[in-house]
């Protein structure tokens, strides 16, 4: 098996996540989408460290890992608060900014 | 080496610290304010006659004194000091104005006593009493210039101090417009000054002044002569004073008359040794002096407003003084001298003029006067003996400064002397027409006021500074003159004895003669014209000389013509230019912004889907870019 077919699905994967952040409503399937671009661009990494055969790119992935964790933290938290204040997941209803 | 002196600057800084206290204490000054005021006057009037008695005591060389009070300038080359000078000639002016300003300080406690403010009335006196005194003690022109920007404030704050009257609120700013015509002459003279020099002070400019070109000193001395004209009313800047008679009484005497008006004599004199190198600059203070000691009389002549009257004989009286500096070197000194006694005589004339409004119910119209003199006999008696002093009959203080101004004009020597001698000759028998004519409307005659409330005499605190100063306009111009004490003690400042007059062509008895005889004649008009009965208004069908000496002979209305007119449409002009081009230039910048503000708005939906959508789109329109330029 080619090393490329890895490349092509982490494009497939990043693309089925920016859709689904484009697309969807809900703020969690939205949080779940971007999860799904960063595991993507970490497949890439760890690819791209495997063609290069260095570690760079797998340091990366793991750094990239940390990262989300937190920003899993942070943004759960802030769904979490602004379905108490709102009853509601939808990110088009968070469009308070606007006025 | 000049000695110091720690004194000088109480002469500042005591009125102004009076001054500033009792703007800053507000009502609560109300109920002491002028008993400070009066005491930090007098104060200074001490410190004056200390200082007087300790000069006089040195000898000749070490009379003068200074004292440094902190750097204010240093860049480069130009350093200026504030430092204050306190020579032979400033003393004379240190006394006129604090002992004069004293007496007026004391009258005013009384003639001010019903006004509401009279706590700021006396706040701005002593304003103008510490910005005067740094006038005449300033050692360079910058110093001066403060002073005399000073006294300006004061004199416009003072004018207008009822400025609830529209009228007078706009008399403040006349003066003060065509003050500023002067200032701008007296900037421009240190600009040239200090171009020429490199130095601001009398002595660095006294001390180079010979060496410079006659065209340069020219210049300067023609900028001191416009900033001379403005601060004391000379022609072409005379047409303020008349209105600045708007001010309270006791101001007019004391800024208007004595003190203020006269800072452009002090001028000329101080600059003594620019215009003895510069002959057409002297010919220009001739001329102009000569010019406006004829105008003032003339206007004098035909006023019905006392104190307007009075003004325009002190215009004309200080037309004599700048005639008189305009002489050289041995005129200087007889200008100060009747500087001195004019200070005595026309303050307590205009203090008398203010006693007799205080008991007419500020009427100035002379018309509605007549008869005041047995209704008010200690005014009468006082305005006598200025008026005594002021045209010039012997023993009084005009006397001996007039005479020996006519004297010295007619001693001038070509046609210069004749002409000048008959312009101050003239002069003197005008005058002595307009004072004899308001003496005989004011006291003599019918009673024509036309209510039954009769004059009553003033209060003893108006009178008691009246008196004084009337003694000053007995005994003044004797003292002076006597033994040639004031020419003897100015020398040192003026230098007289540079230029040797030979021949004297007449002689002091001749020219006294002469002026008694056109005085006499001058009396003798005006008695023929105005005895008996007067009629409570005046005439209207008068002749085309009377009109236009009524109207000032047409100079307000030359300098709306000329001057305020085209002003007004050029500032219009450049209003508009200032709308369409200036700012319609600024506003398009914004309007520019605004409009592309309302159109990139629609962007901004609120919706963090379209933001993504816009991320994501901006991602791959990156990568289109960057594939095809690298491809």
């Amino acid at each position: 098996m080619s090393i490329a077919n890895y490349l092509y699905l982490s494009a497939i994967l990043f693309t089925i996540g920016a859709i689904g952040v484009v697309v969807r409503r809900n703020a969690i399937v939205v949080f779940m989408c971007i999860e799904l671009m960063l595991n993507a661009a970490n497949l890439a990494f760890v690819t791209f460290a495997r063609i290069n055969g260095n570690l760079e790119g797998q340091v990366v992935a793991f750094f990239t890992m940390v990262v989300a964790a937190c920003e899993v933290v942070v943004g759960l938290a802030i769904i979490v608060t602004i379905y108490r204040s709102r009853r509601s997941a939808s990110v088009d209803d968070a469009s308070l900014l606007k006025r | 080496m000049l000695q110091t002196s720690a004194n000088l600057v109480w002469f500042i800084a005591l009125p102004l610290f009076s001054s500033a206290l009792l703007l800053l204490a507000g009502k609560k000054a109300n109920s002491w304010g002028h008993v400070l005021a009066t005491t930090v006057s007098a104060s200074t009037f001490t410190i004056g006659i200390i200082e007087f008695l300790a000069m006089q005591a040195r000898p000749e060389e070490n009379r003068a004194v200074g004292q440094k009070l902190f750097t204010w300038i240093s860049v480069g080359a130009f350093n200026v000091d504030a430092s204050l000078l306190l020579d032979q000639l400033s003393i004379c002016f240190v006394l006129l104005i604090t002992g004069v300003g004293t007496l007026i300080h004391i009258y005013s406690i009384s003639y001010m006593s019903h006004d509401l403010d009279r706590r700021r009335f006396f706040a701005y006196l002593n304003l103008f009493i510490a910005a005067m005194l740094l006038l005449v003690l300033g050692d360079s022109y910058l110093n001066l210039y403060v002073g005399w920007e000073g006294v300006g404030l004061a004199s416009y704050l003072l004018i207008g101090f009822w400025n609830q009257k529209p009228a007078y609120a706009t008399a403040a700013k006349k003066a003060f417009v065509a003050n500023r015509v002067g200032d701008v002459g007296l900037s421009l003279a240190i600009m040239i000054a200090f171009a020429t020099f490199g130095d601001v002070s009398f002595s660095g400019i006294k001390a180079q002044a010979e060496s410079a070109s006659t065209t340069q000193l020219t210049a300067i001395g023609l900028m001191l002569l416009l900033a001379a004209c403005g601060k004391s009313a000379q022609f072409p800047l005379q047409s303020w004073l008349g209105d600045a008679m708007a001010g309270p009484t006791p101001v007019s005497a004391l800024i208007h008359a004595a003190t203020m008006v006269t800072a452009g004599v002090y001028l000329i004199t101080r600059s003594s040794f620019i215009f003895d190198e510069a002959p057409i600059a002297q010919i220009m203070v001739l001329v102009v002096g000569a010019v406006t000691l004829l105008f003032g009389a003339i206007i004098g002549t035909a006023k019905d407003d006392i104190k307007k009257a009075l003004a325009a004989s002190t215009m004309s009286q200080i037309g004599y003084m700048i005639l008189a500096t305009g002489l050289g070197p041995i005129g200087y000194a007889f200008a100060i001298m009747h500087l001195l006694t004019h200070g005595f005589f026309k303050a307590s004339m205009f203090l008398g003029a203010g006693s007799v409004m205080h008991g007419m119910k500020d009427e100035v119209n002379m018309r509605k006067y007549g008869g005041i003199g047995k209704f008010m006999p200690i005014t009468a008696l006082t305005f006598g003996l200025g008026y005594l002093a002021i045209i010039g009959v012997p023993p009084f203080a005009g006397f001996y400064s007039k005479d020996k101004i006519i004297e010295t004009a007619l001693n001038a020597g070509g046609i210069k002397g004749i002409a000048l001698g008959i312009a101050t000759l003239l002069g003197a028998a005008i005058t002595a027409f307009y004072m004899t004519r308001v003496v005989i409307l004011t006291f003599f005659g019918n009673e024509r006021w036309g209510h039954k409330d009769e004059p009553h005499e003033s209060p003893a605190l108006m009178l008691i500074p009246i008196s004084l100063l009337s003694l000053g306009s007995i005994a003044s111009g004797y003292l002076l003159y006597q033994g040639k004490s004031l020419v003897n003690w100015l020398e040192p400042v003026v230098n007289p004895l540079k230029e040797h007059h030979a021949e004297e062509l007449f002689s002091p008895n001749a020219v006294s003669a002469m002026t008694l005889t056109v005085v006499a004649i001058g009396i003798f008009l005006a008695v023929r014209k105005y005895r008996g009965n007067q009629l409570d208004s005046a005439p209207e069908k008068v002749s085309i000389f009377t009109t236009a000496a009524r109207k000032d002979l047409f100079q307000d209305s030359l300098n709306e013509k000329a001057f305020m007119l085209p002003g007004q449409s050029l500032i219009k002009r450049l209003l508009q230019i200032d709308l369409l081009v200036i700012d319609g230039f600024v506003r398009s910048v914004g309007a520019v912004s605004v409009g592309a503000g309302t159109k990139l708005r629609a962007l901004q939906s609120g919706y963090v889907r379209s933001y993504a959508l816009m991320m994501v789109v901006g991602a791959l329109a990156l990568i289109a870019t960057v594939w095809i330029v690298t491809a």
